[in-house]
């Protein structure tokens, strides 16, 4: 890198494997995943934090992929689309998507299922309203959001009922 | 032809998990050893002469490979119906976000950064920014060459007109004499952006042979390729184009993005190249949605029987050509509606400005057409005190009629269509309920609006390769990129209800120019239509090989063999007595006759427009397309007359699909589109200052949410088969996106008792009209 080049280790887990990288003051977590790790499952809709495409969890909370700094995850838990064998939740939410016809063109996929999966953790058993709600912040162009609303509903249905965390 | 029984069923899309998991890759994904990166200086001026460029501090900065100016490449131009284009701008620049100047180095900062160094000295001209400015007798022309550009069309053009057209039937002058009723307008439409979730992007490398390989997120390899080769002046041999997966398109996609850029980058420095549009870029320099200003005049009889209907168009298509002359011809196509419509004139319009260019958008020139047409059949049941279902139902086509000029429409179920809407939305009693319910004490009322929905989905030419593979499964080509509408799976499908083999038999091949056949794009709802007709004359050819091979294994004549299910040929009526395609295949490529190969090739063709009939003068051909689906929408609007704000809560979409291959895609469809067509009613709009694009971010610019989206959508597939077709079916891509405006402004009328004539219907726009209104 040219521009910027000084750096800084940062270290953090990402579906469950420990990472350390080397990343400068203005690189996006993003940036880290997408071009570093090759973990390109995240996608990149508009880098202002509008579209939702890039949503990772971090230690279980929907955060921006484009937003954050990659030094600001130092220590954290990083989920993404690709850590589906590492975690339960999400890989119900991916099966129920692929049954439903969720995914059309797949772009705004990986975001969706992140932010649906985050709702599920924080509330395994929500009402319609209540997804249609969550996923508010994750734009798809091709689906008309209805059966993305049937997956997360579809998953919840298969997730064991337990206490909400919060 | 085969048994296609298994057709229908719904099923996952092929490639659903690996999106679903992070594992599909899309164009930005895709990386090289020693890749480059690309970036893309935009014009900052709407129209002016370049005078000069200094690249060197550009070049100079650290990791820069190379800097190209429109002096740098060849003075090709190109374009699908006018070659008015060129991959950077050569001597004019005609809108902010051109395209002047492209950097590549060693990654993306360092050349964003070397962009921002190029100086471009510009000499600045008058503008055009509007129709009406650029049809001014003084008006600063934008393409003073225009009439030296190759043209595919009878192109009738002055000044900055690309194109100019009449479509008239029956003699419209003397019919207004008989009409006991009149009902004009005007009617607007916005400039509307894709919006694919999938920014535009391009990676291109070189190998050294002088050829160029570029992947891209297109919708047609093949005009990308076609394009690249004429910008570059290299034969089409030289040229490959790939499709990884697609994040969307709607139209635009389908003609070039940064795929050009990015193949000069990397002929320059012999390196592979990625060039990525950021959001803001794509939406700057890419495409929308034609503006349209359409007036309209209808007359009929006091009984609601249409006698004439006029009108004039005038569209904005920007600063080059793309589409907009088809997108204006489709206009004045379907102005009419489905309708019996005896005398009628259409003429058209669409304009050169200084804007990002227009072009095709799910629903081209229709979903405009539409919203005038639709809306004035309500304002003229108004008028007669007809029920607005009664009155379309009293007007539309029936079978054994046909379009303009005798052009052929197949089953002509607009009549079914608008009785499913009717008996599932329970539209009479919830219309006369809404009706006299009095406004909620928060201010809002809710209203009920229909639209009738016609398009055609058979355009141009395709062609499919199937080969049986030894092990007894076949490899599918056929050169169609899914942007995500899932035409791959639907391919699958159609294949392997041919050959009654399971669809995990059926291998589909990325789209790819030097490995796929013909496919002249995804676009125009055609996909499935006119990949079924390949698909059924290949695994046929395929089927009549395969048949000796197994009448030899089973030692008995061809005419006594059959397919039977799960990849078999049996004795016909003793389906124990079999040989697997395996059994046949191996023995075709080791023994006899060689590997079995299918073939398909078809171009859609009707006759040209009868000109005793119909006089269409400026038009494209409308012989390549046709095969007419119909439908019908009815939303229900709530409207806030505190605020003006509109919401559609609840919607029924009612399609003519044929035959439905995947019914889970098909409802995916009709969803999707309708919620677009949402977005086009109430929220989106590209909105210029000047020249300047002044929301080009989704911040700025609404596309609808989850929240958006109406709670029920009811997506009603209707199927009668497509007489034309081997599997019965029909296009369903756009058609879902076209009636949701004018049956958002009918419901609106319903509701508040207000007309909006123009797109969006904003809050703002509502509340003028309901103050206009009185209480």
């Amino acid at each position: 890198m040219t521009i910027n080049a000084r750096t800084t280790l940062t270290s953090f887990v990402v579906n469950g494997d420990p990472q350390e990288v080397s990343v400068t003051g203005a690189q996006t977590l993003l940036n880290v995943l997408r071009e570093d790790l090759h973990l390109t499952g995240t996608k990149c809709g508009c880098n202002q934090g509008i579209c939702g495409a890039c949503t990772v969890l971090c230690d279980g909370m929907p955060i921006r992929a484009c937003l954050a700094l990659a030094m600001v995850v130092d220590g954290r838990d990083i989920l993404t689309v690709e850590g589906g064998k590492t975690d339960p939740v999400l890989s119900v939410v991916q099966q129920a998507f692929v049954e439903t016809g969720a995914v059309q063109c797949g772009f705004c996929t990986s975001g969706m299922i992140m932010s649906a999966t985050a709702l599920l953790m924080r509330k395994p058993s929500p009402d319609r309203q209540e997804i249609r709600e969550e996923l508010s912040g994750n734009l798809c162009r091709c689906t008309g959001y209805a059966k993305i609303l049937d997956a997360v509903a579809l998953a919840a249905s298969r997730l064991p009922i337990q206490e909400s965390a919060t | 032809m085969s048994q296609v029984s298994e057709l229908g069923a719904s099923m996952p899309r092929l490639e659903a998990s690996a999106k679903a998991t992070g594992v599909a890759r899309y164009t930005a994904d895709l990386a090289f050893p020693n890749m480059l990166h690309g970036a893309v200086l935009m014009s900052t001026s709407a129209h002016a002469r370049i005078k000069s460029y200094d690249v060197s501090a550009a070049r100079a900065l650290p990791g820069v490979r190379a800097v190209m100016t429109g002096a740098d490449i060849p003075r090709k131009r190109f374009g699908l119906m006018i070659a008015d284009e060129t991959a950077l701008a050569i001597d004019k620049v005609r809108y902010i976000g051109e395209p002047v100047a492209a950097v590549a180095a060693i990654d993306r900062e360092t050349a964003l950064a070397a962009a921002e160094l190029i100086q471009v000295e510009y000499e600045d001209l008058p503008g055009v920014f509007t129709p009406d400015e650029a049809m001014m007798p003084d008006a600063a022309i934008v393409h003073e060459t225009f009439a030296a550009y190759p043209k595919n069309f009878d192109c009738i053009a002055d000044g900055n007109a690309i194109s100019i057209a009449q479509v008239l039937s029956g003699d419209p002058d003397e019919a207004w004499a008989e009409a006991d009723v009149v009902v004009e307008g005007v009617y607007e439409t916005q400039a509307q952006y894709h919006a694919y979730m999938e920014p535009v992007a391009a990676v291109a490398d070189v190998d050294g042979l002088g050829r160029v390989t570029v992947w891209s997120s297109t919708q047609s390899v093949f005009r990308t390729q076609i394009c690249i080769a004429e910008a570059l002046d290299l034969p089409r041999a030289k040229v490959r184009s790939i499709s990884p997966y697609v994040g969307g398109g709607f139209g635009g996609k389908s003609e070039p993005g940064v795929q050009i850029i990015a193949a000069l980058l990397a002929r320059e420095t012999g390196r592979a190249v990625k060039v990525v549009l950021s959001r803001q870029e794509d939406m700057m320099m890419m495409r929308s949605r034609h503006p349209a200003r359409i007036h309209l005049k209808t007359g009929a009889r006091r009984d609601g029987t249409i006698l004439v209907r006029t009108g004039s168009v005038v569209m904005d298509g920007g600063a080059y050509a793309d589409d907009s002359p088809a997108a204006m011809h489709m206009v004045l196509h379907f102005l009419r509606g489905p309708y019996r419509v005896p005398h009628l004139r259409f003429d058209g319009r669409v304009l050169y400005t200084n804007k990002l260019r227009a072009a095709a958008f799910r629903g081209v020139g229709n979903a405009q057409a539409t919203f005038a047409c639709e809306s004035q059949i309500d304002e003229l049941a108004r008028k007669l005190s007809l029920d607005p279902i009664d009155l379309r139902l009293r007007n539309v086509l029936q079978q054994g009629d046909s379009w303009l000029g005798k052009h052929p429409i197949g089953s002509a179920s607009i009549g079914e269509c608008l009785q499913r809407v009717r008996s599932e939305s329970n539209w009479d009693a919830r219309r006369a309920a809404l009706a006299e319910a009095p406004t909620s004490k928060s201010g809002k009322r809710r209203g009920l609006g229909v639209s009738s929905v016609v398009y055609t989905c058979a355009y141009l030419s395709t062609s499919a390769i199937v080969r049986l593979l030894d092990d007894g499964t076949v490899t599918i080509a056929t050169g169609a990129v899914d942007i995500g509408q899932g035409s791959d799976t639907a391919i699958a499908q159609m294949c392997a209800a041919a050959l009654r083999l399971p669809v995990d038999s059926v291998n589909i091949v990325q789209a790819d120019t030097d490995a796929t056949p013909f496919n002249s794009g995804t676009n125009a709802s055609r996909i499935t239509y006119m990949l079924g007709q390949v698909i059924a004359q290949a695994t046929d050819d395929i089927v009549s090989q395969l048949f000796p091979h197994a009448a030899e294994l089973l030692e008995c004549s061809v005419e006594d063999v059959e397919l039977v299910p799960g990849g078999r040929v049996a004795i016909k009526g003793v389906k124990e007595r079999f040989v697997s395609f395996a059994d046949c295949s191996r023995r075709a490529h080791f023994k006899a006759g060689g590997p079995i190969i299918g073939r398909g090739s078809y171009v859609f063709r009707v006759e040209e427009p009868d000109t005793e009939l119909t006089i269409n003068k400026g038009m494209m051909s409308l012989a390549a397309i046709g095969t007419y689906v119909f439908g019908a929408q009815v939303v229900e609007t709530e409207v806030d007359e505190v605020t003006g704000k509109v919401e559609v809560v609840e919607a029924w979409s009612a399609h003519d699909v044929g035959r439905a291959v995947n019914r889970q895609a098909v409802e995916g469809q009709i969803e999707g589109g309708l919620v677009q067509g949402i977005g086009f009613a109430l929220m989106e709009e590209l909105v210029w200052s000047d020249g300047q694009l002044t929301n080009p971010s989704f911040m700025d610019y609404k596309i609808p949410c989850s929240l958006d989206a109406p709670e029920n959508i009811h997506a009603i597939v209707i199927e009668n088969p497509e007489p034309t077709h081997p599997f019965g079916v029909k296009g369903i891509g756009e058609p879902p996106v076209i009636g949701i405006a004018p049956a958002v402004g009918n419901a609106v009328e319903h509701a508040v008792n207000v007309r909006v004539r123009q797109l969006p219907i904003t809050s703002e726009r509502v509340l003028r009209c309901l103050l206009d209104r009185g209480s």
